[in-house]
């Protein structure tokens, strides 16, 4: 485990702030990651195109990081496929059932402490550190 | 047209945002919800600092909203009910899995690593069941 670098985190965090700024601008309503991508399933008509573009805009940062600071885009913890793959289906239906992430209920609803993102935090808070004490701690991190 | 690039610009800052703090790397994700073993801060920070964006600017823009006589903004649903604690404790589960969520791994998706393209597929085949379940009575 690397060690803490405060400024990048909170620099970053910042730009994280700014860009869901922007969404809300762009879509007039509190969104996050989760709820952006997943509205692209059947969407509304008219509703499409900004949410194509955030994924554009990810995916674009996704290249930029790649070109300039590859080790950021490193996968650095070992788990099988067959868990990557339970691991997807659980976040995708999850954030789509519990309607948001990390970054709609984790950054945009402790903004606002909503008390309803706030549960889902405490949710998916509490379910990820069991899981990781499970996996890293009982299973010696094979999985 | 305007929401279109204000979108793509919002996308494109998450990624770097991500990146530079070091949360599309999934050992920060994982090393965040260790509270057992060696614990990082870094995802609590990140977490903190753009929650701290944007409690400002939401203000902001909320006030700049009424004033200009926009349609206000869609507040968001207030219930707490069992979805949202299924779904929350479903998505925990996968990300405690992977140490990936939705934005991370749409990010480094583009590094074509097997295991982020395995994750990203799923992830998508996950959101589409929903909407498949959601609409068929």
């Amino acid at each position: 485990m690397s060690d803490l670098r405060v400024v990048p985190a909170l620099l970053g965090g910042g730009l994280v702030g700014v860009g869901l700024l922007l969404a809300l601008w762009a879509s007039q309503r509190v969104v996050g990651v989760s709820g952006i991508v997943g509205g692209l399933w059947r969407p509304r008509p008219g509703d499409a195109a900004w949410r194509v573009a955030f994924l554009i805009g990810l995916l674009a940062g996704g290249t930029l990081l790649l070109l300039f600071a590859p080790a950021t885009l490193r996968f650095d913890v070992d788990r099988s496929l067959p868990a990557l793959a339970v691991s997807g289906l659980l976040v995708g239906f999850g954030t789509r059932l519990g309607n948001g992430c990390t970054s709609g209920h984790g950054v945009c609803g402790l903004a606002q402490l909503s008390p309803r993102s706030l549960v889902a935090m405490l949710c998916f808070v509490g379910a990820g550190a069991a899981t990781v004490f499970a996996v890293e701690h009982l299973m010696a991190g094979r999985i | 047209m305007r929401r279109v690039l204000l979108a793509g610009l919002s996308g494109l800052l998450m990624a770097i945002g991500l990146g530079a703090a070091g949360l599309t790397n999934p050992s920060r994700i994982v090393g965040f919800l260790d509270f057992a073993g060696h614990w990082d801060a870094t995802a609590l920070l990140v977490m903190l600092s753009a929650a701290g964006v944007f409690a400002i600017g939401y203000r902001f823009y909320v006030k700049h909203a009424r004033q200009s006589g926009q349609a206000a903004v869609q507040t968001p649903r207030t219930r707490i009910d069992l979805p949202l604690v299924v779904g929350s404790l479903m998505f925990g589960v996968g990300w405690g899995l992977s140490g990936l969520c939705p934005g991370p791994a749409l990010v480094s998706i583009v590094g074509g690593a097997t295991s982020v393209v395995v994750f990203g597929v799923c992830m998508m085949a996950g959101m589409a069941v929903h909407g498949l379940l959601r609409r068929t009575p």
